[in-house]
């Protein structure tokens, strides 16, 4: 079993009138083969805390910790922290023109991995992750993105969660811009991931909506950068009825 | 960041559209003045909205002075819209020098099909295609006391050769080289400049009805290297005309090519890939001239820029003159700087007389290295170094695939993987 562990994490950002504070002291313990959902209004903190995680240059950790298995992740660069076993899927992947697909999976698989993978088996496997995502077959001669639509996007997302074999995802809203057909088609490829390999997960979201198909074990409530309330799935049916008004008429 | 695109296939068919003051169905009504001195004769009184005016003779391209004579053209200031880039004191004095180094060695390989012969200055193959339209041209035009003639048989069928031009001295020097691509032949040929010169360059290509030829001139010179080189094409009915310039060695160099048609339905497609290191300066001018009806061009030049001083110039003219209705073309020139302290200036400039085209376009793009795309590939796990070089191969990428020889392109890869060494070091 391995642990992420997040301890009184204060995170700013530059502005032009200067710093500005976001997270405001956040701890959260997640194990393998657990699913936490957070969840709160929009401009809560939560994309942050994942950016955070994965370690974008934009955001400064004022104070506090991240560890993986007692690792100091704060300690390590980009992708040494993916080496690591992180992995974000991204609210907003971005287009990285002139990279195919496959050179990209299979660039980023051998620098995880350590090791080239066997040719033959990664073709299939990457073919076979693709069928179950509903990704066209033609997607993997396309530049990373390049021209992909909102929805495509967030299936190469977790189409790279599957291959990559995380011990921890954080998937940034990736139920926002989604059908129902492809939140349902997006949200079985966690699951798959999860069962496959024990994978925890860290569930952002605005919506209960995925919650539907990725049920979780913990639900965090966040509010001003602050982890406002947690408890278990029946929270989340809670905010489903009630919305977030409670929460920010007591911050009010 | 800014992208202009024109597109008008419609237009011209449409009947009955909404007048706009100063607009025909053929699109602006030219100033009168026009009429007077069309712009074939050479003067060029015409408005210009980049800023010409009346009289000023860089107003239009198609007014820019043609000469064999070098004394036609004034001595160089700097100041002429077509040298304001160029820094005139590193030119080792191509524009004023006489240029009687020798010039380099020629060697031609591959397909023996191709005929290499050497012509004295007065023979009637030059000049077919080409008229010197500046100084330093001109200047290559009056000392290379000879040229050689490379012709592609009629008919011939894919035919790769490669011209290997050695710089053995840093004398200035002048040469001249002529490719004529016979009637229906399909070619390839690189133009392989290696070794060190101080070089002024005529290089002519006469593409003959329905030939295909594909030319790559590369300039893989040695540091020390400057070189000027107006690369004029002629191309004919049917024909097609594929130019890739490729440059990264060398301290100054300026390659200047062009292509004007001579039939109809000929297609030209002129591509550049440049890497401008720490005091490089890479500079590339292109004309397209539509001269006649119903034809195609496409240009698409990519650079990507390094260290303290690297200066790169990109000018794209192209002319669609009132006698090319049916014309499609689209120039296009993307910068991609990696490090602080480059310069890169890029200017596409197009200039329509007719409104009956099928699509015309020009785009220039200069853009850093972006942190998003080096955030996400290292997300996944891709070290800092693989992902730069990922992303730069990936944006130069465009330009070697057209080039379709394998062995070419292996070299190609080489030379910018050892030019992102330096990045990293």
């Amino acid at each position: 079993m391995s642990t992420l562990e997040i301890k009184d994490l204060h995170v700013s950002i530059d502005t032009e009138q200067g710093e500005k504070e976001i997270l405001k002291g956040v701890s959260l313990v997640i194990n393998t083969n657990e699913t936490h959902a957070i969840m709160g209004p929009n401009g809560s903190g939560k994309s942050t805390l994942a950016s955070t995680i994965a370690g974008h240059p934009r955001y400064n950790v004022t104070s506090g910790s991240i560890t993986l298995d007692g690792e100091d992740v704060l300690e390590m660069s980009v992708d040494e922290r993916a080496k690591a076993g992180l992995f974000l899927a991204m609210q907003y992947p971005v287009e990285v023109p002139g990279v195919s697909m496959t050179n990209f999976l299979r660039t980023a698989k051998t620098a995880i991995d350590g090791e080239a993978p066997k040719l033959r088996t990664w073709t299939k496997d990457v073919k076979a992750a693709m069928e179950q995502l509903k990704i066209d077959a033609d997607f993997a001669q396309r530049n990373v993105n390049e021209g992909f639509s909102g929805g495509e996007k967030k299936r190469v997302e977790i189409l790279q969660l599957e291959l990559f074999k995380p011990t921890f995802a954080v998937l940034d809203e990736t139920d926002s811009g989604l059908d129902v057909d492809a939140l349902k088609v997006v949200s079985e490829g966690v699951n798959r991931a999860q069962d496959e390999n024990e994978m925890g997960v860290l569930l952002i979201t605005h919506y209960t909506r995925i919650l539907r198909y990725i049920k979780p074990d913990h639900v965090h409530v966040f509010v001003d950068g602050k982890i406002a309330e947690q408890g278990g799935p029946e929270l989340a049916d809670r905010l489903e009825d009630e919305g977030y008004d409670r929460y920010l008429n007591v911050t009010a | 960041m800014s992208e202009t695109t024109t597109h008008i296939p419609d237009e011209k068919a449409r009947i009955g559209a909404p007048s706009i003051p100063g607009f025909t169905e053929e699109g602006e009504n030219l100033s009168p003045l026009n009429e007077a001195a069309a712009p074939l004769s050479g003067d060029s009184v015409k408005g210009h909205s980049h800023g010409g005016g009346v009289g000023v003779p860089d107003s239009s391209r198609a007014g820019r002075l043609r000469s064999y004579n070098v004394e036609d053209f004034t001595p160089l200031t700097g100041r002429e819209e077509d040298w304001r880039f160029t820094p005139l004191k590193r030119l080792g004095g191509l524009h004023t020098a006489e240029l009687t180094g020798p010039a380099p060695k020629v060697e031609l390989s591959g397909d023996e099909k191709v005929t290499i012969t050497t012509v004295p200055q007065a023979d009637k193959l030059r000049g077919v295609v080409a008229t010197p339209d500046d100084r330093v041209s001109a200047n290559a035009w009056k000392y290379a006391s000879e040229a050689q003639v490379l012709t592609i048989p009629a008919n011939a069928e894919g035919i790769k050769s490669r011209l290997t031009i050695t710089g053995q001295s840093m004398d200035a020097a002048a040469q001249h080289i002529i490719v004529v691509a016979q009637e229906n032949s399909e070619a390839t040929l690189v133009l392989d400049h290696v070794g060190s010169a101080v070089l002024a360059q005529n290089i002519e290509f006469e593409v003959r009805s329905g030939a295909k030829l594909t030319v790559v001139s590369l300039q893989a010179w040695e540091d020390t290297a400057i070189h000027a080189s107006s690369q004029q094409s002629a191309v004919a009915k049917d024909a097609y005309f594929k130019h890739v310039v490729i440059t990264f060695g060398g301290d100054l160099v300026r390659v200047n090519p062009s292509a004007r048609f001579t039939g109809e339905h000929a297609e030209v497609e002129l591509y550049g890939l440049y890497f401008a290191d720490a005091g490089q300066h890479l500079e590339h001018r292109l004309l397209v001239d539509h001269n006649l009806p119903n034809c195609k061009s496409n240009v698409l030049y990519k650079g990507a820029l390094q260290g303290d001083g690297a200066h790169t110039v990109w000018v794209g003219d192209v002319l669609i003159r009132k006698e090319a209705p049916g014309t499609d073309s689209y120039e296009a020139n993307r910068n991609l700087v990696l490090t602080d302290g480059t310069r890169a200036d890029s200017v596409p400039n197009l200039e329509i007389e007719t409104g009956l085209i099928d699509g015309a376009g020009h785009a220039s793009t200069t853009g850093r290295f972006d942190d998003e795309h080096l955030f996400y590939l290292m997300s996944r796990g891709i070290d800092e170094k693989t992902a730069r070089r990922l992303v730069v191969r990936g944006f130069l990428n465009e330009i070697v695939q057209q080039i379709r020889d394998e062995e070419l392109e292996a070299r190609l890869n080489d030379i910018i993987e050892e030019e992102l060494a330096v990045t990293n070091s």
